[in-house]
């Protein structure tokens, strides 16, 4: 019997953030518009304080409000990331926002709440509870991806997101409905023995659907469509967000289902296994011909997903999975910094209107901006997967765990994804630091200082982890070790 | 108050000053006047030898048994879950850890010592140059990285050091970059050193996967409990395979072209890395790994020949070079061959000890040639030397010290050092003893002939530089005088039983050594006749070369173009050094661009040529087939390809149309297929649904 204060402990960074938010949505139409700065340092402050507030659930873990949320070292792993991601991502938007002259209060207040809900993913232990909290992060989310409201592109891209989301939601609401009709349950962790073959049909047909809900949201091949023009379309920052904190919550929740439903692992591992390469091919093969960076980021963070699914795989593969889950985690963090810095960057030197995106414009930024172009080198290079930073030893981490589950081929594809990625990462180093500056000059905006901290966290994560991985990936086995 | 062995218990912040030093020069050094450069970075190796020394005395007060302190600063490549060769499953985790035992603590001492020394006459030597900063930011990276090496207690973070001190060793040969001959010896050196450093890679991974450990403390356990016999075939692999990165990096046959090339870098340089300290990397990486290569008595076989062949051919070199550098660089690669004859025989005691006096005079005479060339405006032909004995006195006071010391006249540090490695090499092997015997007596040869032509004989200098000669500041002769204190006095921690000592050197690298040290043991109960004759002989060689310099080059100077001319081909062929670049050159270097090359005519030729050439030859021959073979295959082709590349983008064409509707149905598709899949192999079929 567990009181209702450590419940309210269990949740408190959920609490925090959807505080803040409201507190921002109701400071909005009181600060004048000049001033809306401030509403970007309290949201700031609002994921720094529910970052420090995942010291509650860390003080009480267990499970809360009769099973429906847990907290664990795995769900405060990923309360990290999350948290973090947003942290990140409010404090590097705030130049952003001016310079677009974009609405600060609302933003802020929607990533806040989209946070809330990656963290009910991350510690829900019952589908309908993840439901909500995926559903609070997808709509928030499709606002934010919409929030230039005068750009078409803007526009276009919210509203694809919405349409084919809501699609993947009902694949997924869908697969609850079975899953409960199979199981009389919706907790993970309470699979009543099946009565029958047609119940396991059922569990079987609901597993699925939940798998198609969740492959959507992680944007992984077969239904990773969407993702190039979302990425391309939303704000930069708001990609910047979509494509870290919204996957590493899902991939959260495909492991805790892959780890409390015994059923899942031998169900889903043939469709992790194709997903992860149909990702990793689909992403890296379409990277290779984009023009924009931003599209090849995008592509590139299918590729990505691909990978991760790997790890996945190997979770589901049963001999390891805590090497499996310690893998994704691990790749997880060393993935979102990166991605983080990398599309902040690009909405930096973007310029107004973002209109610079293209690889060509990236010619001769090492001399304009020698700083931005050392960053975004480091974060392609750790994206490559290159020794000194954190890529690298993700990579290395999935890859060991793939091979010691003996999926050979997985492994392989692995590497050979590598390879192949290695082309069009390069191809924008190369830009940058070898081919002459384009004929029109592009204008070398000051960086400012917000994006500067934000950077240099990231790159300095990037190598600090890069070079002394133990504390991550210890805390990432703990918290694998943790959720069997 | 400091605590009880506060040192011994803080030897891992000893690379850390130097990293420091570094990491501030290479950040904000280029704003930083000169003397504040000097001070920071001769500050922090000052502040490193005196945390060194401190762990140094504090091990010495520990009773002998006791004198290992390892411990691990943190889990720094926690690598997960690995198999073994044999088939165990292990988690894999490399510490990142620092061991302090007697072995270290010479290391220690050698690298401190005498690298604080080589920066203090940096101060003076690099003065005038530019780059003073990037200068001693490098010098000090380097400190780091040998002190990482040399502390470490595993065989990756050792790698770690070893790979550090290669790069900066790059760094500081290519330091003129302007000018070409630099910057090709520092490739040079990089690239014969990824050689040697493929092989070391190799070994220990095959070491991780034999012994299931790379800790040094572990290895003997590992080897004991592993049941594995006497020559084991994988531990002689393993104990191979490491020596390759030692050839490389130790510059040993057939690896040791990169050495001489490398005295383009400033003579200070020259002293610490390519002399004193990383050069012996390769020495220490054996006696530290000792344990695996006592138990591949072929591997040991190997590294003595190819040690005792190195020390001969490369005095043989040495006998003809006129650049002064040169010389001194021969005769390091001829020392480093004695220390490996010394781990060859098994004599892993005697190595270390040549290694630490070899540091102290190989040193000083490196620093000495610097100051010459100094105090020549950068003159570094000995033919343009001479007669500089009373203008540059203390140098060449010091110089000839040294000289004494390597030519192995007692009682200076070289005489017991190198006499104990000639005495091990006699009880393994005749032979060995007779090639090394007559390498000393060429060594006491080219020594002597270098101070000859330098320091006495009629002066050869150019009248220009003539009126510039003079003694070098301070700030170089202190370093030079402390040097030649050491290389008198440092043998003599090794004074021999046999002549009334207790080779206290060898008693305190025993426990190191001793889980197979039989040979220590076994020579330290021969003092018989044997030993007094040889070292007899070797003193006699060494006087006799000495001798032999004074005659041709002080009594009869146009005795050598003489005897030049007669030996014209031996002559040459040292001069020449053996042809050996040329043979590189036209057996690896011509032949990595040959394969380059075919590949590109390859390209050219058969991928071009019979695709496209050799189909318009084709043409122009048969003119009425080509008619045919134009429309229907070449065309044919050309379409195909792009019907095929138009084919194969129609998927992703029509996947990515922008259109919401198509996503949709695209995602539809996707869910039909994987639930087709489940339902299929849960055996369900149209049948079951009807019923």
């Amino acid at each position: 019997m567990s009181l209702p204060l450590q419940d309210l402990c269990r949740v408190a960074p959920e609490i925090v953030l959807c505080a803040f938010a409201m507190l921002v949505m109701l400071l909005a139409p009181i600060v004048p518009r000049a001033r809306h700065g401030i509403l970007s340092t309290i949201s700031v402050l609002g994921a720094g304080i529910a970052l420090a507030a995942t010291r509650f659930p860390a003080m009480y873990p267990g499970a809360a409000y009769s099973g429906l949320f847990r907290a664990d070292a795995f769900s405060l792993f990923v309360h990290w990331i999350v948290c973090g991601a947003a942290f990140l991502v409010i404090l590097g938007s705030t130049s952003y926002l001016q310079r677009e002259d974009l609405d600060a209060g609302e933003f802020c207040a929607l990533i806040l709440l989209a946070t809330a809900g990656m963290g009910i993913m991350a510690g829900a232990q019952e589908l309908l509870t993840a439901f909500i909290g995926l559903e609070m992060s997808s709509i928030a989310s499709y606002i934010l991806a919409s929030y230039k409201r005068d750009a078409p592109r803007s526009n276009e891209a919210g509203m694809k997101y919405f349409l084919l989301g809501s699609f993947a939601t009902a694949f997924f609401l869908y697969g609850i409905a079975l899953f409960f009709g199979a199981s009389g349950s919706t907790r993970l962790d309470m699979m009543t023995p099946l009565a029958n073959d047609s119940a396991r049909t059922l569990l079987k047909m609901g597993l699925g659907f939940i798998f198609v809900g969740l492959a959507f949201k992680v944007a992984a091949a077969p239904f990773h469509l969407w993702a190039p023009d979302v990425y391309e379309g939303a704000p930069a920052p708001v990609t910047a967000l979509l494509s870290t904190g919204p996957k590493a919550a899902t991939f959260a929740l495909a492991l805790r289902i892959l780890a409390d439903v015994g059923a899942a692992s031998p169900l889903w591992f043939w469709a992790l296994w194709v997903a992860a390469v149909l990702s990793m091919f689909a992403g890296n093969l379409a990277a290779l011909v984009q023009t924009s960076l931003k599209r090849m980021l995008a592509y590139s963070s299918v590729a990505h997903a691909g990978y991760i699914l790997v790890a996945l795989a190997t979770a589901a593969a049963t001999d390891h999975a805590e090497a499996g889950i310690a893998a994704a985690l691990f790749y997880l963090v060393g993935y979102a910094l990166v991605q983080l810095g990398a599309f902040l960057i690009v909405a930096q030197l973007g310029g107004p209107g973002e209109r610079h995106v293209e690889i060509e414009d990236f010619a001769g930024v090492a001399r304009r901006q020698p700083a931005m172009a050392a960053c975004l080198s480091l974060f392609l290079l750790s994206l490559l997967g290159l020794p000194v930073t954190v890529g690298f030893l993700g990579k290395f981490y999935v890859f060991n765990a793939a091979l010691e589950s003996n999926l050979i081929w997985l492994a392989i594809l692995l590497g050979l994804n590598s390879v192949i990625a290695a082309y069009y990462y390069l191809r924008v180093i190369v830009a940058m630091y070898m081919l002459r500056e384009p004929e029109q000059e592009i204008a070398a905006e000051p960086v400012p200082w917000t994006l500067s901290l934000v950077l240099w966290i990231a790159s300095m994560g990037t190598v600090y982890i890069g070079l002394f991985p133990a504390r991550v990936i210890g805390f990432a086995a703990k918290a694998a070790l943790n959720m069997r | 108050m400091m605590p009880a062995e506060y040192f011994l218990a803080h030897i891992w912040m000893i690379p850390l000053f130097p990293l420091a030093g570094a990491a501030l020069m290479l950040l904000i050094g280029r704003r930083l006047p000169n003397r504040a450069v000097s001070a920071v970075c001769v500050g922090s190796v000052f502040l490193s030898m005196c945390f060194a020394f401190g762990a140094i005395w504090q091990l010495i007060a520990r009773p002998a048994a006791d004198r290992l302190v390892s411990f691990n600063l943190f889990d720094w490549v926690p690598a997960g879950a690995m198999h073994t060769n044999a088939g165990n499953l292990m988690d894999l985790h490399v510490p990142w850890g620092v061991l302090m035992d007697p072995l270290t603590a010479v290391m220690l001492l050698v690298v401190t010592g005498v690298g604080f020394l080589i920066h203090v006459y940096s101060i003076g030597y690099m003065g005038h140059e530019g780059g003073y900063y990037r200068f001693f930011g490098y010098m000090n990276l380097f400190m780091f990285s040998m002190l990482t090496l040399v502390l470490a207690n595993n065989l990756l973070l050792l790698f770690v050091g070893w790979e550090g001190v290669g790069l900066c060793s790059y760094l500081l040969i290519g330091f003129y970059f302007l000018r070409k001959s630099a910057s090709d010896a520092g490739k040079k050196a990089f690239i014969v050193n990824r050689i040697g450093d493929a092989g070391f890679l190799l070994g220990l991974f095959l070491m991780l996967g034999t012994l299931g450990t790379i800790q040094f403390t572990e290895l003997g356990p590992a080897i004991t409990a592993g049941h594995f016999e006497f020559g084991n075939g994988t531990l002689t692999a393993i104990a191979l395979l490491l020596f390759v990165g030692a050839t490389g990096k130790s510059a040993q046959l057939p690896l040791y072209v990169w050495l001489p090339d490398a005295m383009e870098g400033p003579t200070p340089v020259s002293a610490l890395i390519h002399a004193a300290t990383m050069v012996t990397a390769g020495v220490y990486m054996i006696a530290r790994t000792n344990a695996v290569f006592s138990m591949a008595p072929r591997a040991l076989e190997v590294v003595a020949v190819v040690g005792c062949v190195t020390s001969l051919f490369a005095a043989t070199m040495g006998l003809v070079q006129n650049d002064i550098k040169r010389v001194l660089a021969y005769s390091t690669v001829s020392q480093l061959g004695y220390m490996f004859l010394a781990c060859g025989v098994g004599a892993y005691t005697a190595g270390v000890f040549h290694l630490m006096a070899h540091a102290f005079f190989k040193a000083l005479l490196f620093l000495g040639s610097g100051s010459v060339i100094h105090s020549l405006s950068g003159e570094q032909d000995m033919r343009k030397m001479g007669a500089l004995w009373t203008k540059v006195p203390t140098t060449a006071r010091t110089f000839v010290v040294a000289s004494i010391a390597i030519a192995g006249i007692p009682p200076l540090a070289g005489f017991f050092s190198k006499d104990a490695i000639l005495g091990h090499a006699f009880e393994h092997s005749p032979v060995l003893w007779l090639l090394g015997f007559i390498t000393a007596g060429m060594t006491a040869f080219y020594m002597f002939r270098l101070v000859n032509m330098t320091f006495f004989g009629k002066s050869r200098v150019d009248h220009e530089v003539e009126h510039h000669i003079h003694e070098s500041p301070s700030a170089m002769t202190v370093p030079l005088t402390i040097l030649a204190a050491l290389s008198v006095v440092g043998g003599w921690v090794g004074w021999p039983e046999s002549l009334g000592g207790s080779d206290r050197f060898a008693q305190f690298l025993a426990p190191v050594m001793a889980q197979h040290g039989e040979e220590t043991a076994a020579a330290a109960s021969s003092i018989n006749s044997m030993e007094y004759l040889l070292m007899a002989l070797s003193v006699a060689i060494a006087a006799g070369g000495i001798w032999l310099a004074y005659r041709l080059y002080i009594q009869r100077p146009e005795m050598p173009e003489k005897i030049a001319a007669s030996s014209g081909f031996l002559y040459r062929l040292l001069y020449r050094k053996y042809y050996m670049d040329e043979i590189y050159d036209a057996m690896f270097v011509n032949r990595t661009k040959d394969l380059a090359l075919t590949l590109g005519a390859f390209d050219r030729n058969v991928i071009d040529g019979l695709g496209v050439d050799g189909s318009g030859w084709l043409t122009r021959f048969t003119s009425r087939v080509s008619m045919w073979w134009d429309s229907w295959i070449v065309d044919g082709l050309v379409n195909l390809a792009a019907r095929v590349v138009w084919i194969l983008s129609y998927p992703v064409r029509m996947l990515q149309t922008g259109r919401v509707s198509r996503y949709a149905l695209f995602m539809l598709i996707g869910v039909l297929i994987f639930l087709g899949y489940y339902l299929r192999s849960s055996g369900f079929t149209l049948q079951n649904l009807l019923h």
